[in-house]
């Protein structure tokens, strides 16, 4: 029997853009997350942590990006209105990074194989081709929380085989590291405009999880600058339901910036 | 009890070419932009700066004041980089140190604690490590995981901003973040805060809790009234980041030329010529 409270049983007769697809794909990633504070950078995931308190995933804890934590569900992009329920200056979000529940989802410039992420620098550190952010808190991050990663233009040149500089921490570089490094650390999810990944459980190496519509394993291989793990028969990410579509289109992002981060 | 007030001239007759200077705020949120300015008028060079970086940086990169960058950072947040420091780090002009940002919070309470170091994860696996060699590694005295050892970030002085102050040095923030100003003031020799509006110490409290009273004046060597003195950061709720402003001051770095024409209008004078400037402009872009 269908359990219509459930979004993912609904059939939805809209079309689902392909940010919308990126939405939900982002929101999953917060799927059983119980009470945490979930990190979402970009338009995208912020739209996606959203859409999943508003539904499979009500616990979960958000700022409005300064430094509250608050209730309810806002338009991206206008500023939080919902009922304020911690404060959260940086140290406090700093400590509770460390504390360990919290989940984020960064905007990467490279990532490689075993999902080490920059976003510092790059070419030669020294002297960098292109100066980036700097590693803000993407080493402690990725050490002391769930950590994932939103990639608006799949491309190689965000998929390389080796990053410049990492600033956040890969499978195979958390391992090397020893207990410090691995005992909390925890990559969990790359959504992309074209796929969603998770990582080989023994290889720690990234592996198609799903393909959106319309796109292939093929196609998401020739944008990749390395070889990427993917089972014989991979599937399509899931379509959002008529709910989430009407709390996307009507609650979360009814300017439509969303389209802005990904066309089509 | 001492009365700290000073001018911005009398905190950077102070520093010395060479220093470490921590500076406190956050990205483009209430900088001590006043202070810093005062710096770009002086004749002050080869500093090592400490910061978890906005415009700050930017405007003592394009200056030529910094030797090292200490920092996890630099964003002008609703601008996600700031292009001064980019082309300074793109010409190989600074040495930089790079800690992640909870690592540069450790190194300055471990400098205000008197620690020899802090304990911490992060850094552990990432190029962190790889580009800063002098950091160790710690094993656990008592079995557990080896982590990274954060030592220090001893200043010679702090720079920050808060909305208002004493004049004995006590210092108060209304918006809703206090940064890491009181960990820069801990770490420091001399602590030097500009602050919106100096006001009796009662008053301080009068209608905000204790709480927001984050600046000790044992912390602190002198008190700067700077009215607009962040600008263009944000120093809510006094006011909002001019970002009006900062798109001007980030478009300036496109060309030698729009810099050069930046730097007449407003940093040729002054903090008063200065204040006068952007009075004038917002007059012409609301005429």
């Amino acid at each position: 029997m269908t359990n219509v409270m459930d979004p993912r049983a609904e059939a939805s007769d809209a079309v689902a853009s392909r940010a919308e697809v990126c939405v939900v794909a982002c929101a999953d990633a917060f799927r059983d997350s119980g009470e945490m504070l979930a990190s979402a950078f970009g338009t995208i995931p912020a739209i996606g942590v959203r859409l999943a308190r508003e539904t499979f995933s009500p616990d979960l804890l958000i700022s409005d990006g300064e430094s509250y934590l608050v209730r309810g569900a806002w338009p991206v992009g206008t500023p939080a209105t919902g009922e304020v329920e911690a404060w959260a200056p940086f140290r406090t979000i700093f400590d509770l990074v460390w504390h360990g529940k919290r989940h984020v989802m960064m905007i990467p410039s490279q990532v490689d194989r075993y999902g080490n992420t920059n976003i510092s620098a790059v070419g030669d550190y020294r002297r960098p081709k292109v100066q980036l952010l700097g590693v803000r808190g993407a080493p402690g991050n990725t050490v002391c929380h769930p950590t994932s990663y939103w990639v608006p233009r799949h491309s190689t040149r965000v998929f390389v085989p080796r990053v410049d500089m990492v600033s956040g921490v890969g499978n195979d570089r958390a391992a090397q590291a020893g207990p410090g490094a691995s005992r909390y650390h925890d990559l969990r999810r790359v959504v992309t405009d074209l796929a969603v990944f998770d990582y080989h459980p023994e290889h720690g190496t990234l592996r198609v999880a799903s393909v959106h519509p319309g796109v292939t394993v093929e196609q998401v291989q020739a944008a990749t600058g390395f070889p990427l793990e993917a089972g014989d028969e991979v599937p399509q990410t899931r379509l959002p339901s008529a709910a989430e579509l009407r709390l996307i289109r009507e609650v979360l992002d009814p300017r439509g910036l969303r389209d802005r981060e990904v066309a089509g | 009890m001492a009365d700290k007030r000073m001018t911005a001239q009398d905190v950077v007759s102070r520093l010395t070419s060479g220093m470490t200077i921590g500076i406190g705020g956050w990205g483009s949120r209430r900088k001590p932009m006043a202070l810093v300015r005062e710096i770009l008028r002086s004749d002050l060079r080869d500093l090592t700066v400490v910061t978890y970086g906005g415009p700050d940086v930017g405007l003592l990169c394009a200056a030529g004041k910094i030797r090292k960058l200490v920092f996890g950072f630099v964003s002008l947040d609703s601008i996600a980089l700031d292009p001064h420091f980019r082309a300074a780090r793109q010409a190989g002009a600074i040495e930089v140190v790079e800690y992640d940002e909870g690592m540069l919070q450790w190194g300055l309470y471990a400098a205000g604690l008197k620690l020899p170091f802090l304990p911490t994860r992060a850094g552990l696996g990432s190029d962190v490590l790889t580009h800063n060699p002098h950091l160790r590694t710690v094993a656990d005295p008592y079995g557990g995981d080896e982590v990274v050892a954060m030592p220090p970030l001893h200043l010679d002085a702090a720079l920050i901003h808060m909305n208002r102050a004493d004049i004995h040095g006590n210092g108060q923030f209304l918006g809703p973040d206090p940064y890491f100003d009181d960990l820069y003031c801990m770490a420091a020799e001399q602590a030097y805060m500009s602050c919106e509006k100096i006001l009796p110490t009662a008053e301080l409290t009068a209608a905000a809790h204790p709480a927001t009273l984050r600046i000790n004046r044992l912390l602190v060597t002198g008190v700067v009234e700077a009215p607009n003195g962040a600008h263009f950061t944000s120093c809510t709720p006094d006011y909002d980041r001019d970002e009006d402003f900062q798109r001007e001051y980030a478009g300036a770095a496109a060309d030698p030329e729009a810099w050069q024409a930046f730097r007449d209008r407003y940093l040729a004078g002054s903090e008063a010529d200065y204040q006068a400037a952007v009075a004038a402009r917002c007059q012409e872009v609301s005429a």
